[in-house]
Order: C-alpha cells, then structure tokens, then sequence
C-alpha cells in the first residue's frame, strides 16, 4: 500500500499541465488568425511591390510577384513631379498643405474639447447636461445636411475658401465627440481629488492645467490619433472648402490618380498613396499602446 | 419626526465653528433641516450616523464644497457662508485620501500653499514642519503611489497641517484602512489633536472611532443631530431609541412592555416586572407603552446576579465566543436578549443560568414618540 502511494508520487500528474500545441482548438484559432491577416496584408503587399516596379514590368501582368528590379523613381515622382491640373510638383505641395491643417485644428479641437470635458464633469452648472446633449445631437447630424449652411456661414464670415475656414471646420465636427470622450475620462477621477484641490485654493484654471491634465496623458493621446488620423484622412471638407492651390493631400492623390490624360502609371499611383497614408500609420505605430490603454480608461463610465 | 435634542455641555467657551439654521437640498430632498451646532476652540467634535444621515454633507457645507440653501456658517467669528473653501482657513482630509498622483509627497504638501502665495523658504519650513510632526521626511521625494495606505492618509493629514488652518475637517478618514492601521492611525490623530489643540471636525460612521476622539459626539439621522454631548453622556443617556441602538457594540437589548405607576413604578413585560424606583426619570413617569433597554455589559451572570436589584434564570440559546469576552444570547419576557459575560466562563445552549442587571443603569423609552422617559 505504502509502496503504491510512492510511485503515485512519482508517475503522477505534477506541475504545470501540458498543452498540445497542434490540438484542434489551436489550429482553428491560427489558420483563422493567418488566414484573415493574409487578407488584409494582401493589397498592402500588392502596392508595395507594384510601387517598387517600372512600368513595362507593371504590363506583363504579374500582380503579387516581387519586382525583378527594384526602382524608386515611382516614389520620387509621386512626392515632386506628379502632375495635377497645372501643377507639376507631386504631392509635396498637398502634403504641407496637410500639414498647415492638421496642427492647428488638432491643436485647437483638442484645446477647446478637454476645457469642455473638464467643465462639463468637474463644475456642473445649470443647464449643463441640457449642453451636453445637444453637443451629443450634433455628433448624429449627417454631414451632407450642414455642407451648404456652413458653406454660406463661412463666406459670412470672410473665411470661405481658406485654410482657417478648414481649421474652424474640422474643429467643431470634432467638438462632440472629443467632449464626449474627456467627459468620460474626468467623470472617472474621484471627486474628491477635486474637492482637495479647490480646498487648496486652485481655480478653475490651476485645478485643470495642474491637476487634471498630468493626469490625463492616455486620453489626450487618444483624441490626439482620433483627430490627426481623422483630419488626415478627410476629403470631404478639404475639397469642399478650400481651393486648388490649399488642397490637403487626400485631395491631391485623387487628382494624381484620377488624372485622365496620359498613360495610367500604376507604379507612381501606388507610391503615391502610400506615402498619403503614411502619416496615420506612423502615429498608430508609435502610440498603439497608449491609444489602447486610453481608449479602456475613457470607457469605463459614462 | 423627533425634535432636535441639544443637550450641551459647559466645556464649551468660545465658539470656533458655528453653524446656525443651515438648510441644504439637492432638488426636491431636503438633506439638512435647520440645523444649529457650536463647536468650541479647539474641541474636537465627531459627526456620528449612518450612511446617508447627511453627516458628510454638513462637512463638505462647513468646507464651502457645497453651497448651503439656507442658513449661515461661522468660523473664527468670520461669516464664511459665501466664501471659497480657501478663505474658510480649514484643511481637510478625505476618505480616498485624495493625493495628487503626480506630484511627490512634497508637491503634494507644498500645492495649497504655491497656491497661496507664500514665499519659498515658508514653504519648505512648513513642510518641514509636517513632515517632523507626521514622522515622514523619508517619503518626501516619492510619489503617492509608492506608499502604502497608511502613510498615503498620513500625507493627506499632513497637506491639512502645512496650511496652518484654524480648522481640521476630516471626512472619513480611516474606512479604507484595514483595522489594524486604522487603530494606529486613530492613535496619531488622537495625538496630533492633543499636541496642535486645533479645532477638529471628525466624520465617521464608527462609533469605535467616535467614541476614542470626540470630545463631544453629534449623533445624526436624517439631517438632524439627534444628541450632541460627551461621548460617555451618550453612552449612558442616550435621548431617544434611534441614539440608545446606535451606540454601543454589541447593541442594547430592548424589551417592549408598559410603564405602571404609582408607590413603586414598575415595567410590565410578559410575565417580567421591573422595579424602577433607582430610575431616574425625565418627568413623573405616567402609564403607557415603553420600550425598556439595558446594555449587554451592564447585565450580570451566574451567582453575582443574586446581588443586583432584578435577577432571573433563563435559558442559553447561542453562544458566541469573541476571546475577551463571551456575548451569550437568551430570551426574557419572550423578547431576544443578549449578555455579555468573560470569556473564561463556560456557557453552553440550553443551560439555565440566573442573570441580573439594575433597572437604574438602563434607559426608558417612550414606544410612540421613542423619546427617553
């Protein structure tokens, strides 16, 4: 008996359990895992190699395979010597345009929004919740309705057709939900932090830039990449409200691609919208980590 | 609903904190109803009721955190009512501690006075100071998240200290403590009273705490101070039934029967009748229903309970052993009733065994009005 107690001690289960690692379960979650990324790094693959060919290579045909020489004169045509319309310095003169909206609308959006999201849920007057709700209405009108009104609201005001009318734009269309989203994230730190800071005599300013602020890096990052990979990307406004020699990037790369003289060169096309979308990329690349974790920290309540 | 009992204490000379007719509402409820309190310089007074009484709302009133809809709030003779919580000259500590995460330890104490303004060698001399008194110039340099709960409430007491205030609010300071740092820190609040003799207003749902600092208690329930006196005063009398069950751990037995008057007043329950001629009685005691309540400490067991003025066998239903002492539970005049006996005694269910209390020690209430008699 003594004996059987022995060996159960030796033979027996002990540790960490083992796993197969071609078990069923396991080769279904991979090969779907594998199988959806191939489907989405597909086209990247393909604009990548097709950016890196020459145009006779590009016309035989083959749309996946590595190119047979490697060229980056697509690239170098696509950022200076592209043509669009008249004209011909690539999408350089897009890209700093971009630029020129990108920062002070990021900026002031982002400014006036966490002031907002820090009154809203710190200093309560009254009518604020009828405030907040109405700013929430705004996020659920469809832009085509308020085109034409703010069109004419612009030309009012002497700013139609300019870079500063865009800015004044992109930063009331990102009021609502950037509200929303620091409203969120002050309405989880504690009150009392509050209540300590005002008995340590700080105003409504001293409270914000000292105390909430340093504390709220993660949510600032996050409407950061909200807002610089959603004015980056828009096409809309930028078509719509400013002219020929401000258009942003996104507007210049249609008009490279969509040129109708000449011969379709897929090979600048493809570079070409590559380095547009570049930008959004390197900013998720670089905070992919603090954009998640402050996406979580704005949603726990609300 | 009961009439607000003040029975004060002549301790008090100056007053340092007044509070007179303060009204609050959120919307439709009334929180505060006319409520009136005089703390003395340097008394250290608790606010002591359930959750919801609106014993933090008066302090965050007093703090100037919350506008009062009614009413006014004094301090230091200066009608604070409409000032900022920064002019109030009152340092307060919460329950969260409520420690900027950013800062260190230092910034944390030196904020409220960079805000005020003070010159710089002040400051550092002040948080010097603080930090001597508090026993924490090791934490200075670290941030709040690298000390643990206790220290962390030592530094929130320490950001009240720096501001050399007239006034110490403390909102729940010690319920997120565990039970043994709380004793300790209890301790050290204790002593920092006794060493800056500062007024202090102290809000607690723990009648251990109450009962260990206050030099005054103010039992609150639904928005009014149900008794404000000495802690031992509120022990023995407490003034109505809501006070008498609050206080006191394990909580007073009550026995529900009717007062006879007449030679010998007596009270009637179920086959019991106690002699009440050592009871001292509010007014002349008249005939009705009553509510009869003795503290489980004051009741004897076993061949003592001969000598006391009431005794009676009963029968043990549970015990509970709690190592210093016993709380045993029973049934008299068919009512539940406990007694607190050594812990060395040996009780078991179903055992009779003679108990005995004197009727002077214990506390009548009127059953309707629930005032005491």
């Amino acid at each position: 008996m003594a004996e059987n107690i022995a060996d159960e001690t030796k033979v027996g289960p002990s540790g960490a359990k083992p796993r197969r690692a071609f078990s069923r379960r396991n080769i279904l979650i991979y090969g779907t895992l594998i199988i959806v990324s191939l489907y989405y790094l597909l086209p990247l693959w393909v604009m990548v190699v097709t950016s890196l060919k020459g145009m006779p290579e590009i016309r035989l045909g083959n749309v996946f395979s590595p190119p047979v020489e490697i060229t980056f004169e697509p690239w170098v045509k696509a950022w200076s010597t592209a043509c669009t319309g008249l004209n011909c310095d690539g999408l350089s003169r897009g890209f700093w345009n971009s630029v020129r909206i990108l920062i002070p609308s990021v900026a002031l959006s982002i400014s006036v929004a966490s002031v907002n999201g820090y009154a809203l849920s710190m200093w309560k007057f009254k009518g604020s919740e009828v405030f907040f709700t109405i700013l929430m209405i705004g996020a659920f009108i469809p832009y085509q309705v308020m085109i034409y009104p703010i069109v004419i609201l612009l030309r009012e005001m002497g700013l139609y057709g300019g870079l500063s009318g865009l800015v004044l734009v992109h930063t009331i269309f990102g009021m609502p939900i950037l509200t929303l989203l620091f409203r969120n994230y002050f309405a989880s730190v504690p009150e009392e932090l509050f209540k300590a800071a005002r008995v340590d005599g700080a105003g409504f300013w001293g409270i914000f830039f000292k105390i909430m602020m340093p504390m709220s890096l993660p949510i600032f990052v996050v409407a950061i990449i909200l807002q610089v990979t959603g004015i980056w990307n828009d096409f809309l406004f930028g078509v719509i409200y400013t002219k020929p020699d401000l258009y942003p990037m996104t507007v210049q790369l249609n008009n490279i691609v969509n040129s109708v003289q000449g011969v379709k060169e897929y090979n600048v096309n493809m570079a070409a919208t590559i380095i547009t979308g570049l930008v959004p990329l390197i900013v998720y690349f670089i905070s992919g980590k603090l954009f998640v974790r402050g996406i979580a920290a704005g949603a726990v309540k609300g | 609903m009961t009439p607000q009992t003040l029975s004060t204490t002549s301790s008090v000379t100056t007053s340092s904190v007044s509070v007179r007719n303060l009204d609050l509402s959120f919307g439709e409820v009334k929180v505060l109803k006319d409520l009136n309190l005089e703390i003395g310089e340097g008394e250290f007074l608790v606010l002591l009721g359930a959750s919801g009484c609106g014993k933090s709302t008066l302090l965050n009133c007093i703090a100037g955190l919350l506008d009062a809809t009614g009413g006014q709030i004094f301090i230091k003779g200066k009608n604070v009512t409409w000032e900022e919580p920064k002019d109030r000259g009152i340092g307060m500590v919460f329950q969260s501690y409520a420690l900027y995460p950013q800062m260190t330890v230092e910034g944390n104490l030196s904020f409220g006075l960079k805000n005020a303004k003070v010159p710089k060698d002040e400051i550092a001399k002040r948080v010097a100071r603080a930090a001597e008194i508090l026993q924490m110039e090791p934490l200075l340099k670290r941030k709040p998240a690298q000390l643990s709960g206790g220290q962390r409430q030592r530094v929130a007491i320490g950001r009240a200290l720096v501001r050399d205030v007239d006034v110490f609010l403390f909102d729940e300071p010690l319920s997120n403590l565990d039970a043994k740092l709380r004793a300790e820190l209890r301790v050290e609040i204790k002593r920092l009273h006794q060493r800056l003799k500062n007024t202090m207003i102290y809000v607690t749902h723990d009648q251990v705490e109450a009962m260990t600092l206050a030099d005054r208690i103010a039992v609150m329930r639904n928005g009014l101070v149900q008794q404000l006196d000495s802690p031992q005063a509120i022990y023995k009398r407490p003034v109505n039934r809501y006070v008498a069950g609050f206080i006191g751990s394990p909580s007073i037995n009550f026995l529900e029967g009717n007062i006879k008057t007449g030679a010998k007043p007596m009270f009637i329950a179920d086959g019991l009748s106690l002699p009440l001629a050592g009871y001292a009685f509010a007014a002349t005691p008249v005939v009705g229903k009553a509510v009869f309540g003795i503290r489980p400490e004051h009741v004897v067991a076993g061949v003592a309970a001969t000598s006391q003025p009431f005794s009676q066998s009963v029968e043990i239903e549970i015990v509970e052993p709690m190592g210093s002492d016993t709380l045993v539970w029973a049934r008299l005049a068919g009512q539940e009733f406990r007694f607190r006996v050594d812990g060395q005694s040996e009780f078991s269910p179903g055992q009779n065994v003679l108990i005995g209390f004197d009727p002077a020690r214990a506390s009548l209430f009127d059953t309707a009005s629930e005032l005491r008699l």
